[in-house]
């Protein structure tokens, strides 16, 4: 296709949910009345909410409209940096709404459960055999929560081994949630610098450890879109120090059957199910963190584990050493189903996909480079940072670009992330794409990068095309309205 | 392999632009001893076919509902799913999307949320809800840590009714902390006996939760009043059932400061405990210390009206070293299902199905009760009660497994000292004919 994706479709109006409706009408059938009615004390009763009543037409409408508003991978390309957003297999909704895995009670006996606990167990045994850390938790419900299970094992090790510790060392390129994840822990997040080639030295490092230190957090590939290829040397001082070394697997899609994580020092890794194992983001979750360990680590993983005896898989609340539980019952099974679903559509076939990825993220740093500014030209990952450092002169900003994307029917790469690239503009495309879309996104880039010589105007009033302009976030923030 | 486009051409052609021989060459920059020597002990990809049978495989043996009358909640309900929010939720536009970072392209999902966290205002009577928890075993932990962040206080009261399990996780969360947790008792009638509150000191925050996990509807404005003696004590009003506010007092009517609990009864299936969503609200002079995403209207450049993610100073990708929590991606897609599920339900709709699950539920209690089996706890109920067997039940329940019927939950391993009780619980999915049977079942 030669002509611009972008284009304006037929976008409706659509009122709020309960600018719509009239009193009396309902959107669903309700089983027919067969037992009595049971009167309850006033005092405990009220008059119930106040939704709006609405025909299932109505509803369907609405959501349709509102839908068309969205981009979603399944839309067009969401080179989304650090986020992993490629294909959702559709496959993988047909397996996880099953009625024997949709309809299952969590707290079901056993006998009427292996179906579930087999899938289980199984699927941590290949996140062990992918990640070569071997004992797997699936029970976090999202990566942060995964970190937050990592640094809850850090601080039950150092208290077993009879000394708590205080910090925790996460270098500048790491994500965003680390430090939270280590805070709500009790522990104080320590900044460690990155060197002038973006990845981590290891005498920054060192000259921080001290046996107050309860370990590191390591992004690897970190945030941009770099190796740390000196992590073996990071992780003797770390280890040299009594300290443990957490890895950050949010970007394991571009390592897998690269890389045995396990070979690296890392001794906790937590992996995002919804960005390497294809699982829908739905708009914001839910995900799934499972975390891998090393087998002296195994001990503090979160309870209940799913065991084998025999040809019987149960749920073994027996380990004593254990941080306890994370989720009420056994985390996001649903997204547990998707993720297995994908590792048994691919099996061996995983390292392509990291392959692919890494392929795809090289080749439009190399056709790009002349038209942006990259900060760090070494071969990349599965992402490439660039900066607006080219088109600043010509008063263009990283916001700029990302806006004028959306017209030419793109969805904007992450911006000004990471923190320590200053205008960075952080693209990831995934292995799913083909080489067509990702010349027709790299024409695309190429075509802003004239506009902003030629017409910066053009670029600072884009986006034009989707149903509202910019918005007015300063406002938001300032007067909050959080409901209607 | 479907999912991945490059012919041989495409990789040579690219490889070509990338200046690398093969694709081996593309991860020099990792050192020799940091590579995977040995190749992936996986499995052969399976066909689609193949898959769906494996998973078939895997779900038959499985005792889910419908096929098996599961006569148990304790935290996760089976309820009807209307297929309007079940189709309307697989629109690739919302299924497919990420956190809406670029409002413009975004609307649908933030308008969405918008009309969530409106709906769950209204639902539990609060001012201000967020836009979704992992589940409400770690939204109860956030709130109990949201009241000592709001009043600098270090010790929380829990009640012991509230769902066992999502104690676990309030514990787990408050291990490394340095604060405290300490258990309020469960009085004769199945609520929670709140005479000792005044001698637990200087208290952050008391959650309660109602229904609670004995099905007992907590007199909820009462304890309100009493737990505001203090008043810098924060209410943390939690709940595991929330079609009950159908028909009882929002939590908010009883004064609760915040509101948290688990939404998977609104149009979510039961998937084996997960996802679910939890559900978080608050009044508005406590927004700022709130955890997770929120969403909020404005105005864009041609004034107008439109949505974006705000407030977000609290979260980490501003102030990293100082979020109120590390929360980002969470339950979206649950909280969309549930918006779907109670724009269906409306008021109308809501009060109705609410009321189904009462009566049908005392049916059942007073039924058991005429064949003898009675409750030990006195207080209303609304879908879920506990019941005590004679001893032997287990076996009758074992024998029923075979009958496709789980006949509830077994209080024992939560509390020994009901080992001879049993929690029930009946939902609209539960019709008069499966009642009867099992009756008839539990008496033979």
């Amino acid at each position: 296709m030669k002509e611009k994706m972008g284009t304006t479709g037929l976008i409706f109006n659509e009122p709020l949910l309960w600018e719509k409706g009239s009193p009396g009408r309902t959107g669903i059938s309700l089983p027919r009345r067969d037992v009595d009615e049971a009167p309850l004390d006033k005092a405990l009763t009220g008059d119930g909410p106040d939704f709006p009543d609405l025909s299932e037409l109505d509803v369907v409408r609405h959501f349709t409209k509102l839908s068309q508003w969205n981009f979603g991978v399944d839309s067009g390309m969401y080179p989304l940096g650090s986020c992993t957003m490629k294909y959702n297999p559709k496959t993988n909704e047909r397996q996880a709404s099953l009625p024997g895995f949709a309809g299952a009670h969590p707290l079901l006996p056993e006998r009427l459960s292996q179906g579930l606990l087999a899938l289980m167990h199984d699927l941590a045994a290949y996140l062990g055999e992918i990640t070569g850390l071997p004992a797997v938790t699936l029970q976090p419900s999202a990566g942060s929560q995964g970190e937050l299970t990592g640094m809850l094992i850090f601080s039950a090790y150092h208290k077993h081994t009879g000394k708590p510790r205080s910090k925790v060392l996460i270098p500048d390129t790491a994500h965003g949630t680390n430090p939270a994840s280590a805070a709500l822990c009790g522990f104080k997040p320590v900044a460690v610098k990155s060197g002038p080639d973006g990845i981590l030295v290891p005498e920054a490092v060192a000259a921080l450890m001290d046996d107050d230190t309860a370990g590191i957090m390591i992004t690897n590939p970190n945030t941009l879109g770099l190796f740390e290829s000196n992590i073996r040397q990071v992780a003797d001082i770390v280890h040299g120090k009594g300290g443990l070394v957490y890895g950050d697997g949010a970007n394991m899609n571009a390592i897998m059957g690269v890389v045995n994580v396990g070979d690296l020092g890392v001794d906790v890794l937590h992996l995002n199910l919804h960005k390497t194992f294809s699982t829908p983001h739905g708009g914001g979750g839910p995900g799934a963190g499972p975390v891998c360990v090393t087998p002296a680590l195994a001990p503090f993983l979160p309870v209940p584990r799913v065991v084998k005896d025999g040809e019987v898989f149960r749920l073994d609340e027996n380990y004593p050493l254990s941080v306890g539980k994370l989720h009420a019952f056994y985390g996001n099974v649903g997204i547990l189903i998707r993720a297995y679903s994908y590792i048994l559509s691919l099996g061996k076939c995983l390292k392509q996909v990291s392959q692919y990825a890494v392929l795809n993220a090289n080749y439009i740093k190399q056709r790009l480079k002349g038209d942006y500014h990259l900060p760090f030209d070494r071969p990349c990952m599965h992402e490439c940072v660039f900066t607006d450092k080219f088109q600043q002169e010509h008063h263009v900003a990283t916001l700029d670009i990302a806006k004028r994307l959306m017209d030419h029917g793109f969805h904007p790469p992450t911006i000004y992330f990471p923190l320590v690239v200053s205008g960075a503009i952080m693209i990831e495309p995934t292995e799913s794409e083909s080489k067509e879309t990702l010349d027709q996104f790299i024409d695309a880039m190429q075509q802003i990068a004239r506009e902003a010589k030629a017409c910066p105007d053009c670029l600072h009033e884009s986006p034009q095309f989707p149903k509202v302009r910019r918005l007015d976030e300063t406002l938001a923030a300032r007067s909050p309205c959080l409901k209607g | 392999m479907r999912y991945l486009p490059h012919t041989p051409e495409d990789i040579r052609a690219m490889l070509q632009v990338v200046g690398a021989a093969d694709l081996d060459a593309l991860f020099a920059s990792i050192p020799d001893d940091c590579r995977r020597k040995e190749a992936l002990n996986l499995p052969e990809p399976l066909t689609e076919w193949e898959l769906n049978g494996h998973m078939d495989n895997l779900a038959a043996g499985m005792g889910a509902s419908p096929g098996t009358k599961v006569f148990m909640g304790a935290g996760s309900y089976h309820h009807h799913i209307p297929e309007v929010t079940r189709q309307l939720l697989l629109r690739g536009e919302y299924f497919t999307a990420y956190t809406p970072y670029q409002p413009e392209i975004s609307q649908g999902t933030l308008q969405t949320i918008y009309e969530y966290q409106s709906l769950v205002c209204r639902l539990l009577g609060m001012d201000v809800a967020n836009a979704s928890m992992y589940d409400g075993a770690s939204g109860l932990a956030e709130a109990l840590l949201m009241t000592i962040r709001v009043s600098r206080r270090k010790t929380v009261a829990v009640s012991r009714a509230v769902h066992p399990l999502y104690r676990r996780v309030v514990e787990t969360y408050f291990a490394p902390t340095g604060f405290e947790v300490v258990e309020l008792p469960v009085g004769q009638d199945g609520r929670t006996d709140l005479s000792g509150l005044k001698d637990l000191g200087e208290l952050a925050g008391v959650a309660l939760q109602s229904p609670n996990f004995f099905g007992c509807i907590e007199d909820m404005a009462a304890a309100g009043k009493m737990i505001h003696a203090d008043p810098k004590t924060l209410f943390v009003a939690a709940f595991s059932e929330p079609l009950a506010f159908g028909m009882l007092k929002s939590p908010g009517e009883c004064g609760a400061d915040i509101a948290c609990g688990e939404g998977q009864s609104l149009g979510i299936p039961q998937s084996f405990g997960g996802p679910g969503l939890g559900m978080f609200a608050s009044r508005q002079s406590y927004v700022r210390s709130m955890p997770g995403r929120l969403i909020g209207k404005t105005v864009d450049r041609d004034g107008k009206t439109g949505f974006v993610l705000t407030l977000a100073t609290r979260e980490q990708h501003i102030r990293r070293e100082k979020a109120t929590s590390n929360i980002c991606s969470n339950q979206g897609l649950c909280a969309t299902a549930s918006t779907m599920y109670m724009a269906a339900l409306g008021g109308t709709g809501i009060r109705q199905l609410a009321r189904l699950n009462r009566d049908r539920a005392e049916y059942l209690k007073a039924s058991l009760a005429k064949a003898g089996f009675s409750s030990p706890f006195s207080a209303p109920t609304f879908n879920e009660f506990v019941v005590r067997f004679p001893d032997k039940f287990e076996e009758t329940w074992k024998a029923l497994l075979e009958k496709k019927m789980v006949a509830g939950l077994h209080l024992e391993p939560y509390y020994p000292e009901l080992s001879d009780c049993w929690l029930m619980c009946v939902t609209e999915t539960i019709d008069r004919d499966d009642m009867d049977t099992l009756v008839k079942e539990v008496t033979r």
